[in-house]
């Protein structure tokens, strides 16, 4: 793991802060004087994970380079319910172009502010999961191919959710979605299509690749400061949860990514020039149906009838994300 | 400022854009019930001290304490921390050692020899209190911080009342009591031992202006035994007082204490201290249905007490007695079964509770009494205006911690009679359940257990059993508190809120809500560790 875990300050460094804590030992996100690159007055729902995973990760890019920072973003949520010209909600420079090529515009930033000998400043390319797994993946597979001095963070909600909940490359199988309804004999999202957009990075071996949620500010704070000690194309894919486009509470956001990550469906890793280096283990580990069933999307595998078949084989995809990135049996407590 | 074609908004932050309109429930920071407050007998603000103890600001916290009860270090010694039992920490790993905390603050205290801050100003009323026990003690000094002229008589002649008298050493050093008592006479409180009241009426007219009862139950219960006249039958109260007093009473070899109270505990120890071979407790019902408390039970099987469950005495003789075997109908009432067995025994100690000995009182015959104790009401003032009445004569549990609270709510309904008031009191009935935390943030952090002497070794003398907590323990100890149902600042609503709504106000300030932006998402609700944000309609 890339965090230090806290011991014994009633919440260690699960919680955002700590009276209790030193100034150094508190996440970014409990400094009162943090940058809030994404400030109120977005026009994101109610209890949006993009929103958050957002600040999170651009206020860790802004603090580890000294408020250096430009964003390029793809369009998609982010870029919508931020920027509805003329206002917008970002604190930090920042572009939109196309759905598709927000990573060869973060490449041109990048190589521009060499030319200008601004080697100080440092470009994140964003995007959400349409943009960064599907139409922008040319892009950013060119990007990471010629190892050019981006990190690129995917927001990844797993659909298209700002034109209204379509399947994405990202979207899990049984999901259902507006274009794969839960109808039919395999209701939902098919198995065994879809990308896995970190393995995909691991195999262009570019520096440094790393999975991070909303549910662990620490972690994910952490990895972004990493990332930014590299030089070269660096990708982070972030699991943000959607309450519109998953059909959950808007309070649940942060308890439905912490979920995700405890049942071994997103496993939380970081791999540096293609190997995996370390993973997140699970603290507290709970089936696959205690995730599913507080999402509407998945309603169908548990009423009318429940359909275990699928129950089971999403199950079996997290069993076997456990094994692969070894996310039980280390030292356990955290 | 001109616009661009087709364009109503401003070229601005989106700062412009009150989201907060969007909102149908809106987040509300309060104050909730932990369940370790509403279990205090003496109603200690419990989390609070905790909390502020956190910090190692252990004299603030000692302060906090002693709004409530001004013996910590008694209580974290003699209390059966009730708290403990509700802890909601229970359910994650352990209870939170409140108890060891709690002596730890209060011998930190007398370490330090902070003071009892002076009244504000003199009320010029003058309380006489009768009884200088836990409750007698907690009247006064609550009196005494509210600005009255407080007087102590009591017919012992060292305050204390059952904590000097009924409670060993071995559980409660006679250098803390002192010291704590020492402490409230410190305030300027009159205390005139050797002083039996015998008339509550002439007393007061003596010129106070109330009176507060706290007389104890003294009388222990007897029961018919049949005995030979050589039989030496002892009642535990005299024992436990006179081993105080330091006359050693004879009790022989072989001691047999009857019943299953924590007098019978506490006695059954002491002869062992005192030097008999064989201590045996005999009780007539089973374990779980004795009185006393299962940590009393725990340390005085460890020191060999043997005790006979289902069990009662039939016939006293000089060197031995005979007890009978009984069993419980489905009522769990105890019935005879006709089985008998002989006891060495040389003497036999009674522990069958007490009662209040209303011949003290002399002529009140105008106070309600009904089924041997002082009837009062919610103020707990007698039948008779101005006499005021708490502790062991009044019904409750018999327990010091019951009794400080006694003295409290007696205290505080005794200055607003005085001043012709009335006090409020609306308990926080919002109780925090474990279910309502959010226990995914709380780091697992096992209790320090406090070290205990050896058996072999502790029932030889009257050393202490139980030993404190370091400072450094004590500090742990206070942080595995999870501040339930209140606001400890971990930052989690500040920093989990998608919509940067949350403003965070300052160390021991808290947070406020934006309401220009908040959206109303309850992310800041199921995410706050400690249950103490709600949502509310916004109206």
């Amino acid at each position: 793991m890339t965090t230090t875990p806290i011991k014994f300050y009633q919440v260690g460094s699960f919680a955002v802060g700590n009276r209790l804590l030193s100034e150094e030992d508190r996440s970014i996100q409990s400094d009162p004087n943090r940058t809030n690159a994404l400030t109120s007055g977005h026009r994101a729902c109610q209890g949006c994970g993009e929103a958050l995973g957002a600040r999170y990760a651009l206020d860790a890019a802004m603090r580890a380079c000294n408020d250096q920072v430009i964003a390029v973003n793809a369009t998609g949520c982010l870029e919508v319910f931020s920027t509805p010209y003329p206002e917008s909600s970002w604190r930090i420079p920042w572009l939109h172009s196309l759905f598709g090529n927000a990573p060869a515009v973060a490449t041109g930033v990048a190589a521009a502010m060499k030319a200008k000998g601004r080697t100080d400043v440092r470009v994140v390319g964003q995007g959400g999961d349409g943009a960064t797994v599907d139409i922008g993946f040319g892009a950013l597979s060119g990007m990471f191919e010629r190892n050019d001095d981006v990190l690129y963070i995917c927001y990844d909600n797993e659909a298209y959710m700002n034109t209204g909940v379509q399947r994405s490359g990202a979207t899990p199988p049984a999901a259902r979605t507006a274009t794969t309804q839960a109808v039919g004999s395999a209701p939902g999202n098919v198995f065994g299509q879809g990308k896995n957009l970190p393995r995909i990075a691991m195999a262009h071996e570019i520096p440094y690749v790393a999975t991070a949620s909303v549910a662990d500010l620490r972690d994910l704070e952490a990895k972004v400061t990493k990332a930014m000690s590299f030089r070269g194309a660096r990708y982070i894919h972030v699991l943000v949860p959607c309450p519109l486009g998953w059909g959950s509470a808007s309070c649940d956001t942060i308890k439905i990514a912490r979920l995700a990550t405890q049942s071994g469906l997103f496993p939380v890793f970081e791999a540096e020039s293609g190997e995996v280096t370390s993973s997140t283990p699970i603290r507290k580990k709970v089936d696959v149906e205690e995730y599913l069933k507080l999402q509407l999307r998945y309603a169908h595998l548990f009423s009318p009838t429940r359909n275990d078949a699928v129950i089971n084989h999403l199950q079996e995809m997290a069993d076997k994300n456990i094994r692969r990135y070894n996310l039980l049996n280390q030292s356990s407590e955290s | 400022m001109e616009k661009p074609f087709a364009i109503t908004l401003s070229v601005e932050s989106s700062l412009a854009n009150h989201t907060g309109s969007w909102r149908v429930e809106k987040p509300e920071y309060v104050h909730r019930m932990p369940p370790c407050n509403n279990a205090c007998p003496a109603g200690e603000n419990i989390q609070n001290w905790l909390y502020i103890a956190e910090d190692g600001s252990y004299e603030n916290a000692w302060h906090a304490l002693i709004q409530e009860n001004p013996f910590p270090a008694i209580m974290g010694r003699v209390c059966y921390h009730p708290c403990q039992d509700v802890c909601n920490r229970s359910f994650l790993d352990e209870a939170v050692g409140i108890n060891s905390v709690e002596r730890f603050l209060g011998d930190h205290a007398i370490e330090k020899g902070w003071k009892i801050p002076a009244p504000d100003v003199e009320s010029g009323f003058k309380v006489l209190i009768i009884g200088a026990g836990p409750a007698g003690l907690s009247a006064a000094y609550h009196l005494r911080r509210l600005g009255h002229d407080v007087t102590v008589r009591d017919a012992t002649h060292a305050p204390g009342g059952m904590m000097r008298y009924g409670i060993p050493k071995y559980r409660l050093p006679r250098e803390i009591l002192d010291a704590e008592i020492n402490r409230i006479k410190e305030m300027g409180i009159r205390f005139e031992m050797n002083t039996r009241v015998d008339d509550v009426h002439v007393a007061m007219d003596e010129g106070f202006d109330a009176v507060f009862l706290a007389i104890g139950a003294q009388l222990s219960k007897r029961a018919y035994i049949p005995a030979s006249e050589a039989a030496r039958i002892m009642d535990a109260i005299k024992v436990l007082h006179d081993v105080e007093e330091g006359n050693q009473p004879l009790l022989g070899r072989k001691v047999v204490v009857y019943g299953g109270g924590n007098t019978a505990m506490d006695v059954a120890r002491t002869a062992k201290r005192l030097g008999a071979e064989e201590a045996v407790i005999v009780y007539r019902r089973t374990r779980d249905k004795a009185p006393a408390n299962d940590l009393e039970i725990t340390e005085a099987l460890e020191e060999g007490i043997l005790v006979k469950w289902l069990s009662t005495v039939n016939h006293v003789g000089q060197h031995e007695l005979r007890i009978e075997k009984m069993e419980l109908d489905e009522k769990g009432f105890p019935q005879p079964t006709g089985e008998f067995e002989t006891l060495e025994a040389d003497s036999l100690i009674l522990a069958l509770g007490q009662e209040v000995d209303f011949s003290l009182l002399g002529n009140s015959a105008d106070l309600d009494v009904v089924d041997g104790t002082m009837t009062v009401d919610a103020t707990m003032m007698t039948s008779h205006p101005g006499i005021f009445a708490g502790g062991d004569m009044v019904p409750a549990d018999r327990t010091v911690t019951t009794g400080v609270g006694h003295g409290k709510k007696a205290a505080r309904n005794i200055d607003a009679w005085l001043r012709k008031s009335t006090y409020e009191n609306t308990k926080n009935t919002d109780l925090v359940t474990y279910e309502q935390l959010n226990s995914w943030y709380y780091t697992d952090a096992p209790h320090v257990v406090r070290e205990r002497l050896e058996a072999s070794r502790r029932a030889k003398d009257f050393s202490e059993v139980v030993k404190g907590l370091d400072e450094s323990n004590a500090l742990y100890e206070a942080r595995r508190c999870m501040s339930c149902g209140n606001c400890f600042e971990c930052d989690n609503c500040f920093g989990v809120c998608p919509d940067n709504a949350i403003i965070k106000l300052g160390p021991g300030k808290g947070f406020e809500i934006n309401l220009d932006y908040c959206k109303g998402c309850g992310i800041c609700v199921s995410e706050c560790p400690s249950s103490s944000i709600v949502m509310v309609a916004d109206k």
